[in-house]
């Protein structure tokens, strides 16, 4: 496999931490659109103009986002319907945008969490938000008429800082993890009226250091994590996903490839590759590998197809696949620019 | 006691190793970068508790930094003044900002403080390689300030 640079985006004028793909991005013709955040305190919007190429410098900023974030903003993400995008900073706020014809406005502002807010994320559905922070706990925000959010519940359990919440691509499953070395799985109790831990990922098979990023496959049935440890980690689940007692059971980890903390991982919806960000400023790309012995339900592996030196100067904190287009993949690092990926080969097809 | 409570009141004050001029390179890119280069760069930073620079207080060592320029890595290992110093994790970030103002950006810096010298060493550690908590501290205007007293030139 190969991958090339596509367009180096650049305006940040600060580290890039986070990057987001608007989830209908090429779907009936809509434009490619891609959100990012940084340390310099705004958020900016990059649209492609060409709904048919994206492989070509068609890329541009149409929109900055400022003014609103005192301090860094550290995680950002669409509502499902992409009408919404949600902010989360260092200042302690987590800021809902409205993308009105082209236009974004500040709609509202969740306040709660003590200190930094970490991450932030939608459910399938787009009723429930959910953020994380520095204060060691996890919020679930119900979206009421208006661009109201209403908090309803306010979960502890992780003993330090909650570094990424995610919710399952189908079911209100929600997956925090943490400074901790856990993550954890969330899932409401209908008779509590209130959200529970399910599980915790933190025992001989788990992380030994900060869990950074953690990301589902297509399906949900899988569950990757990235560690300070320079490990991934795949997590199972049943296909009966609620009835078991665990929801999720280690089922590889991936180690002896990374050199540095691997800050971000994410699975392709439309390709099944997983790819990782990391401060050795590298882009890795790992397939399942597909031998007789994993069909018939022996030791699962996955192998590195790719690995791009220097793909950032410095450290990588985000790597994200297209929604619908498979060798499309978005990057950001420390060095303040956003970049688009062309990957090519034959685990693509 | 006098009135502010000092985490170590009475610090050991040691002799300053003699600085080495070394000739000027002009094409800085040409001369890799060695321990003495980075101990240069952080013997003068101020104890944030104390008049002192971190070489008088034996904080920093040239020893203790090693340096791997063809992989772009230094790692500075330095050792708190006492076991329970609170002061740790702001000598740490101290030592990093000025490397990261100091080294070019390619460099990858590992701060630790020494085995056995502090009494949270792993979470001390650990705290001092987040680089999410860096960024966050040094947002902090208190903590800012702090960094900047004593990273400030200063005459000892």
């Amino acid at each position: 496999m190969e991958m090339d640079v596509v367009q180096e985006l650049q305006g940040h004028s600060d580290r890039v931490w986070s990057v987001a793909w608007r989830p209908d991005s090429g779907i009936s013709g809509r434009p490619s659109m891609l959100a990012s955040c940084s340390g310099d305190k705004t958020v900016r919007i990059w649209q492609c103009s060409s709904s048919q190429d994206l492989f070509i410098q068609h890329w541009s900023c149409v929109a900055v986002l400022d003014g609103m974030h005192q301090r860094t903003v550290r995680s950002c993400e669409w509502s499902p319907d992409g009408k919404l995008l949600a902010t989360a900073s260092f200042d302690g706020t987590t800021a809902i945008w409205e993308n009105v014809g082209g236009d974004f406005e500040c709609v509202a502002s969740l306040e709660g969490h003590e200190n930094e807010v970490k991450s932030v994320s939608w459910n399938c559905s787009g009723t429930l938000l959910a953020t994380c922070g520095r204060d060691k706990s996890v919020w679930i925000w119900e979206l009421q008429p208006g661009n109201e959010f209403e908090c309803t519940s306010v979960l502890h359990g992780h003993s330090q800082d909650v570094k990424m919440v995610l919710w399952h691509p189908c079911e209100d499953i929600l997956v925090s993890a943490s400074y901790d070395n856990s993550i954890k799985a969330w899932i409401e109790d209908k008779d509590r009226e209130d959200w529970v831990c399910a599980q915790t990922l933190s025992d001989s098979w788990g992380h030994t250091s900060t869990v950074w990023t953690v990301s589902f496959d297509a399906s949900g049935h899988r569950l990757v994590s990235c560690s300070d440890d320079l490990s991934l980690k795949i997590w199972d689940s049943h296909s009966n996903l609620l009835s078991e007692g665990n929801l999720w059971k280690h089922l590889c980890t991936i180690s002896g490839y990374h050199d540095r903390t691997i800050f971000s991982v994410h699975w392709s919806k439309a390709s099944g590759l997983i790819a990782t960000g990391a401060g050795d400023d590298c882009i890795r790309i790992f397939s399942e590998e597909s031998n007789e012995k994993s069909t018939l339900g022996g030791d699962l592996t996955y192998k590195m197809v790719l690995k791009k030196e220097k793909a950032h100067i410095t450290d990588v904190n985000c790597v994200r696949w297209h929604p619908q287009e498979a060798s499309l993949l978005a990057s950001a690092g420390d060095d303040g620019v956003v970049k688009i990926w062309k990957v090519a080969g034959e685990s693509l097809y | 006691m006098n009135g502010s409570a000092l985490i170590n009141a009475n610090p050991v004050v040691h002799e300053r190793k003699e600085r080495v001029t070394r000739r000027e390179v002009h094409d800085s890119s040409a001369e890799p970068i060695d321990a003495l280069e980075v101990f240069d760069h952080v013997r003068d930073i101020k104890d944030p508790e104390h008049p002192y620079s971190l070489e008088q207080l034996k904080v920093v060592t040239e020893e203790a930094i090693t340096v791997d320029d063809k992989k772009s890595h230094v790692m500075v290992v330095f050792t708190p003044t006492v076991q329970h110093c609170s002061m740790a994790t702001v000598i740490g970030l101290c030592i990093r900002v000025q490397l990261m103002r100091c080294l070019p950006p390619r460099f990858k810096i590992d701060i630790k403080v020494a085995p056995g010298s502090h009494a949270s060493e792993t979470a001390v550690n650990k705290q001092l390689n987040d680089k999410e908590r860096i960024a966050a501290a040094l947002e902090n205007p208190n903590l800012s300030e702090l960094v900047e007293d004593c990273l400030a030139p200063a005459s000892y």
